[in-house]
């Protein structure tokens, strides 16, 4: 068998202009289908950014919150009554807000203020310089130093600036695993300083961050504060409904899908007419085999091998394509949303045996279609 | 001297479509080949050579009547086991040679033992011995589409002697070479490859190649219409 299988590759192989047209067409769909996916997946990576950094197991918010930047707050009885429920480890308040900084050049950049538990500093950021503690200095804020960083002019440690018309001090410099979707610089401060410097409506409590003593408490505590007239949701909940959000509610997702689709119907198209011309052209000697003596599932094998020798290799210049390009693009735009994730190398893979499948049915069914007498015939 | 019966034909019919279209390629033969007999099947273009040939090797199956090859009824057999008996019992020299231009000339002509499983390395060396037998030993690594057309002959015959099949069957062996190299390659097949444990069949219909066969059947309208033994 595996004498038959080099023939097939050698069939194939050697019939450079063929196979480069056919790698040609699943390559360019690879790297389409993988390029649209690694970029949703980026751009919901960076929109979960807050709930993996900030790593609390339990969220309670407004029902109608759908992700970290739209929070409504809550009156700050929630997080005394979360806290009491039984089951709770603990629990404490998170801000999120907006706020602007005054450059020195006289211009404002918008900012995203995280306020962190006054008490605990949970949530609290790794920093690069500086101390965590420093926080309760009077006007401390870390700066995350990320894509974002430059649009503050990069603040050092003891560099003042202004933010929403009060002082604010830098105290340390932070390093996040993931930045945040909208290219905002991120200030971190405690609690009480984050409501005193951002404007607020009546309530200022964005979220309550919670941890469960036990798995097993989960369920009872989100039932107590849906009782409440909020949601409790686990760290993977929320980023699911932030993912849906960005998905259903946004255009976005069913765009990528729509160019998924797309890719996928230009890949096929290119290799599937590719493969059949392939066939085609090998129709007579593929008579001839038979003739010889080739059984027709040996046949199949041939063909077959050859349908998956070009996914695989199209498959690998697809994704290495794709990975360089992006690369290359955040080396230029280094907040540049996109990433390949286990899921995204899946999905294209199971496209691209989709597509070989259906290229290789239907060259099958012609040479299986094929009598050997016409060879004789000419 | 009574040669073993190598195939034996009887009340062979092949007809193609049915009702007023249907014509009889192949009506009511019979004839028997022997070993160490190189047999011509000849007749005007559509008397239905290729026809008998293609009843005859496995690769049509009759309208009517049987084949026998070697004392083996050859359509009572599975597809399978029929696909076993072309790769192991006959060798094929087609008309165009059907050499694969991808591949170079000894990996063309090794084939049938690819196919049959041989391991690659034994049945290219086994393939160059053949290319050695028929002269073209120091072409074994290119592609066919570097020889000249007698040469590309003598690759198929190549391929269709490798794995010493009892049968071979040429399909107008000559149709695409000039007179003189025709004439020396069936004297060729005639000396070196015809033995005592083999039977050629030859379909053709150049005349200047009459004399190297044993018997010729002549054929008309898919019977045939005479026979002859021109060394007789």
């Amino acid at each position: 068998m595996l004498g038959i299988l080099r023939i097939a590759f050698k069939l194939l192989i050697n019939d450079r202009g063929r196979f480069v047209t056919l790698l040609t067409g699943i390559t360019f769909a690879v790297f389409l289908m993988v390029q649209m996916t690694s970029m949703f997946a980026g751009i919901l990576r960076k929109a979960a950014a807050t709930v993996t950094n900030t790593g609390a197991p339990i969220w309670v918010m407004d029902p109608a919150v759908n992700n970290v930047a739209s929070s409504i707050p809550m009156p700050d009885y929630v997080r005394d009554v979360v806290s009491s429920l039984p089951g709770v480890e603990f629990a404490v308040p998170f801000f999120s807000g907006a706020g602007l900084v005054h450059l020195h050049d006289g211009t404002y950049q918008p900012v995203m203020i995280l306020g962190l538990d006054d008490t605990t500093l949970f949530g609290r950021p790794r920093l690069a310089k500086g101390r965590i503690e420093d926080l309760y200095a009077e006007y401390g804020y870390a700066v995350v130093e990320d894509e974002e960083y430059g649009k503050l002019e990069r603040p050092d440690v003891g560099t003042d600036f202004e933010l929403n018309d009060e002082r604010g001090h830098v105290v340390g410099l932070a390093k996040l695993p993931a930045s945040g979707l909208f290219g905002l610089p991120t200030l971190y401060t405690t609690y009480s300083r984050a409501i005193q410097a951002v404007p607020s409506m009546r309530f200022t409590l964005s979220f309550v961050l919670a941890r469960a003593c036990s798995p097993a408490d989960v369920p009872s505590i989100k039932k107590a504060v849906a009782g409440l007239g909020y949601v409790a949701r686990t760290q993977e909940e929320f980023i699911a409904t932030i993912t849906r959000f960005y998905t259903w509610h946004t255009g976005l997702g069913t765009n990528i899908l729509i160019m998924t689709a797309i890719s996928f119907l230009v890949g096929l198209s290119i290799s599937g007419q590719a493969f059949y011309s392939f066939t085609l052209e090998n129709l007579e000697k593929f008579g001839a085999l038979k003739a010889i003596g080739t059984k027709g599932r040996e046949l199949v094998y041939m063909i077959l091998a050859q349908a998956g020798l070009t996914a695989l290799v199209g498959y690998g210049l697809g994704v290495g394509l794709c990975a360089g390009l992006i690369a290359l693009a955040k080396l230029r735009v280094p907040d540049y949303a996109s990433v390949v994730t286990y899921g995204n190398l899946a999905l294209a893979f199971g496209m691209v045996v989709v597509i070989s499948g259906l290229a290789s049915v239907v060259a099958v069914r012609r040479v299986l279609r094929i009598e050997p007498f016409d060879v004789f015939r000419g | 001297m009574a040669e073993a019966s190598a195939i034996r034909v009887e009340g062979l019919r092949k007809w193609f479509g049915e009702g007023p279209t249907r014509v009889n390629a192949v009506a009511d033969v019979s004839f028997e080949a022997r070993f160490r007999e190189m047999l011509f099947v000849v007749g005007p273009s559509g008397s239905g050579k290729t026809t008998l040939l293609s009843l005859i090797s496995g690769i049509l199956r009759p309208s009517a009547g049987k084949v026998w090859v070697e004392g083996r009824d050859i359509w009572s057999e599975s597809p399978d086991r029929l696909a076993d008996f072309r790769l192991r019992t006959v060798g094929f020299v087609f008309q165009d040679y059907h050499l694969f231009p991808k591949l170079t000339t000894a990996e063309n002509a090794a084939l049938p033992l690819i196919i049959r499983r041989v391991p690659w390395n034994e049945a290219l060396a086994q393939a160059r011995r053949q290319l050695e037998v028929v002269g073209l030993a120091s072409r074994a690594d290119v592609p066919p589409g570097k020889l000249s057309g007698g040469e590309q002959q003598r690759v198929a015959i190549a391929r269709a002697i490798v794995g010493a099949p009892d049968i071979l069957v040429f399909d107008e062996p000559t149709a695409s070479l000039d007179g003189e190299t025709g004439h020396r390659i069936v004297g060729f097949v005639k000396r070196q490859i015809l033995n005592e444990h083999r039977c050629i069949v030859i379909v053709t219909h150049d005349n200047r190649i009459y004399d190297f066969a044993d018997r010729i059947l002549h054929m008309e309208d898919g019977r045939i219409v005479g026979e002859e033994r021109p060394r007789a």
